[in-house]
């Protein structure tokens, strides 16, 4: 095979590893700006290291203001739409897809290669934001006009902005592609026995999240397009005769749902590993189901709950405040599912469960601080504080990264035919989970004390600088948490090259994609699988053979 | 690894515990309330610690305990079943409960900060007009008094940068205006936060209960020095602050020189 034909390939494997790589990639980039973030909150006006003195050689190091809105700018943009995006929905969604459900490939190869090929593009375009007069977007990267679109309200929206709407613009299209492809695959190409209530849940997590990328990623496509054209053609659908709020809405529309989009997949994954490393069948097949088809329809209706204080009508404050209230419910439906899982179960302390665990006790916690904010009188107070950004980064981080940690360990051997090795996922693990929770948990104080989220500086306001400490903390324990990632990185290349031959099914797995060699070949089975039953069937009352694969034919007595 | 996953967990809950138990202790909490509206938010946010401490012990507890008896060497016992209607029911049923309770308690206090209906009356009955206007731009506060003809925009408005001075212990109603992006009123001590659109004027009230100088926040991302946007409220009583407006009117009468005598 040809090098372009490797690299322009069809075959959703590798368009799904190249998703993979990318996302790592672009984790590194949304990672380092996250360290000069906290650098900044806990040292604020002193020399940056590394990036301080390359950026800012005639200061000494010592960052601008606008340097710092560029920055989270940034990191939330990267972080979102170039990181978790893509993998929970571009990773596993072409790796597993086609694998779990015994399809040969993708409904639509070509269209799947040009949704990740648009990827490199839009990279491309925040990139060239950093080159152009006035430096990269720095309006955040919910990115409120009219701070985003008048030319003078900020350096950053002078060119910046613009090729940041383009990268956006961009991703729509790349994932609503995607979407398409994975939505049709999972309803035409199941292999035959496979209804829909016999998919593995990640599947099911998939596609729900894919329903929700079609239905809402066109809104804000749309709403970036007409950004541009404030900015470009100068119309003014967001200015202030126009109306500011309308993009707020726009953007929440999908930016709210894209929640669920990447915490749904993580929670697919995460019902698959606890089953098969517990050896128990996952609690609640169908309450589970139903819960995330719960968090489909209802995460459309929630939106607002971004937008209490921002100027509108208040009586949609409030019953986007009660929709709020309740979504809540199918979320702790499926913890109380997680937790019967385990109950019972013979848990295998595999790096893989080790992070679903985490998952489900970081989840649970990021889960219930949603609750204070899903208040409407109470967010009035929470909003735009660090309260927000401790229960979000519970969520994306302790959540979806989590998830993705779970995944990476379990289907490693699947992806590359070879084993990571145990003992470095579990240093992994512990050293993860610590310090995350030492980022993270503190801000909760930080925002209860009125720290707004995207200040450059806390110690300008009196009533926060005794927060000072705190900050210090956070911010050597993201250092450590970054740096604690060697763990994973060091295991995954090693294990790339070296680690030992992984067999066709490693975990002893129940689900289809172990039918195939690891790694599977073009085309995926020798023998196309015939599905028998549900992909859960474990027990753990019995060692040894204590599963049945779910295309196991069962002679006749 | 089983004993440190476990002790992992349970030493996790006991820090969230903490984290909201006695760090409060070192202020590390919402700062003391001091306005009516905020008596309501103190009272929810105390619920809903209620419900999350139970809800966060029981799972996280539970997780803890089951990985300690579950995992290899636990000698948990194993069971098979993976299907129970009465208890899907029950935890969705108990939760669902507590939730409608939760979103129901919640209109009242809402409905009393925001909704046009709620604008405190004056001894005529009609709502109160605005004590001030509070101009937001890139990046300060202005706040401007109406004159002597009591009519703001006019010749004679009282000016006052940086600086918001209202009355103590009765209903104050601001109008708030924004000269160029989005900015955000944040007052932690009153629970008060309001977005400001450019474009139209947003109003706010409040009735601070106690006098005292408290920070004046933007709490939405408005440009580089949206971190620096800082002002002040400082409450006193009536009779200081008919003090203070006529100071304020000297001022605008005063050519700079007859206050030196």
């Amino acid at each position: 095979m040809s090098l372009a034909a490797r690299v322009f390939s069809t075959d959703h494997k590798v368009i799904g590893l190249q998703f993979f790589w990318s996302g790592l990639a672009m984790t590194l980039f949304g990672a380092l700006s996250a360290m000069l973030i906290r650098w900044q909150l806990a040292f604020p006006w002193t020399a940056m290291p590394v990036a301080g003195g390359i950026v800012f050689p005639k200061s000494g190091g010592v960052p601008s203001p606008e340097f710092y809105s560029a920055l989270f700018t940034f990191h939330g943009t990267v972080m979102i739409f170039f990181v978790v995006i893509p993998l929970l929905t571009g990773w596993l969604g072409n790796y597993l897809i086609p694998l779990c459900i015994g399809a040969r490939d993708m409904a639509f190869p070509r269209l799947n290669m040009l949704s990740y090929w648009i990827m490199p593009l839009a990279i491309a375009c925040l990139v060239t934001g950093f080159c152009v007069e006035g430096g990269a977007a720095q309006a955040g990267w919910t990115s409120y006009p009219p701070l985003s679109t008048v030319p003078s309200a900020a350096p950053g929206s002078l060119h910046g902005q613009t090729w940041w709407l383009l990268a956006i613009v961009l991703l729509g299209i790349s994932s609503t592609l995607g979407a398409i492809n994975y939505i049709t695959t999972i309803v035409k190409l199941r292999a035959q026995g496979l209804s829909f209530l016999r998919l593995p849940l990640v599947v099911w997590a998939l596609f729900l999240s894919a329903c929700i990328q079609l239905a809402g990623l066109p809104v804000l496509t749309a709403g970036g397009i007409l950004q541009l054209c404030d900015r470009v053609l100068e119309t003014g659908f967001y200015s202030a005769n126009g109306s500011p709020l309308l993009w707020q809405h726009l953007f929440w529309f999908y930016g709210h749902p894209a929640v669920y989009v990447v915490i749904l997949p993580a929670m697919g994954v995460v019902s698959d590993v606890l089953s098969v490393h517990g050896r128990k069948g996952v609690f609640g097949y169908r309450p589970m189901v139903f819960s995330m088809l719960g968090i489909t329809v209802l995460g459309f209706m929630v939106w607002a709950h971004h937008m209490f204080v921002s100027g509108m009508n208040p009586a949609l404050g409030m019953a986007f405040g009660i929709a709020t209230t309740l979504i809540a419910l199918p979320s702790g439906v499926k913890v109380f599912n997680w937790l019967a899982t385990l109950w019972g179960a013979r848990i295998q302390l595999t790096s893989a469960m080790l992070f679903a665990l985490g998952f489900v006790a970081l989840f649970i916690t990021g889960g219930l601080s949603g609750l204070w904010l899903a208040c409407t009188p109470v967010d009035v107070y929470m909003h735009d504080t660090y309260f927000v950004v401790a229960h979000f980064h519970f969520i994306v981080f302790g959540g979806s990264v989590f998830g993705l940690f779970a995944a990476c360990y379990h289907w490693f051997p699947k992806m590359f035919g070879r084993m990571l090795d145990e003992r470095l996922g579990r240093v992994h693990f512990v050293g993860t989970f610590v310090l995350t929770v030492g980022v993270f948990l503190m801000m909760h104080q930080l925002g209860l004390a009125g720290m707004p989220r995207r200040i450059a500086d806390p110690t300008v306001y009196p009533s926060l600088r005794h927060l000072a400490p705190l900050n210090v903390s956070i911010t050597w324990c993201a250092l450590l948490l970054a740096g604690w990632q060697v763990f994973f990185l060091a295991n995954l290349f090693w294990s790339l090259a070296r680690g030992p031959r992984a067999p066709r099914n490693p975990w002893r797995a129940a689900s289809l994609e172990w039918e195939a060699d690891s790694p599977p070949p073009h085309g995926n089975f020798a023998v196309q699988p015939q599905v028998e039953r549900g992909p859960y069937e474990y027990d753990p009352r019995q060692g040894g053979e204590d599963f049945l694969p779910q295309a196991a034919r069962i002679p006749a007595p | 690894m089983r004993a440190l996953v476990a002790t992992l967990f349970a030493a996790f809950a006991l820090l969230v515990l903490w984290s909201f138990v006695v760090a409060p202790q070192r202020g590390w909490a919402m700062p003391e309330n001091v306005a009516t509206l905020g008596v309501a938010v103190d009272g929810l946010f105390a619920k809903i610690q209620w419900v999350v401490g139970v809800f966060f012990l029981l799972t996280v507890g539970l997780l803890s305990w089951i990985v300690w008896r579950n995992a290899q060497g636990g000698g948990g016992r194993r069971s098979a079943v993976s299907k129970h209607t009465k208890l899907e029911i029950v935890w969705t049923i108990v939760p669902g409960a507590i939730l409608v309770w939760l979103a129901l308690v919640q209109i009242a206090p809402w409905e009393a900060m925001k909704f046009s209906n709620s604008i405190p009356r004056g001894a005529d009955g009609r709502p109160k007009p605005a004590l001030c206007e509070v101009w937001a731009s890139q990046f300060d506060w202005h706040v401007l008094y109406p004159g002597a003809d009591g009519r703001s925009g006019t010749g004679d408005d009282l000016h006052s940068p940086y600086e918001l001075v209202v009355p103590v212990n009765e209903p104050v109603v601001l109008s708030l205006h924004s000269r160029d992006v989005i900015h955000s009123f944040f007052v932690p001590s009153f629970r008060l936060k309001q977005d400001i659109l450019p474009g139209r004027e947003t109003l706010v009230w409040f009735e601070c209960t106690k006098a005292g100088e408290y920070d004046l926040l933007c709490a939405e991302l408005c440009g580089f020095g949206h971190y620096k946007m800082a002002g002040k409220v400082r409450a006193i009583p009536r009779a200081e602050y008919a003090a203070f407006l006529e100071r304020k009117t000297r001022e605008l009468h005063s050519n700079g020189m007859e206050d030196r005598k």
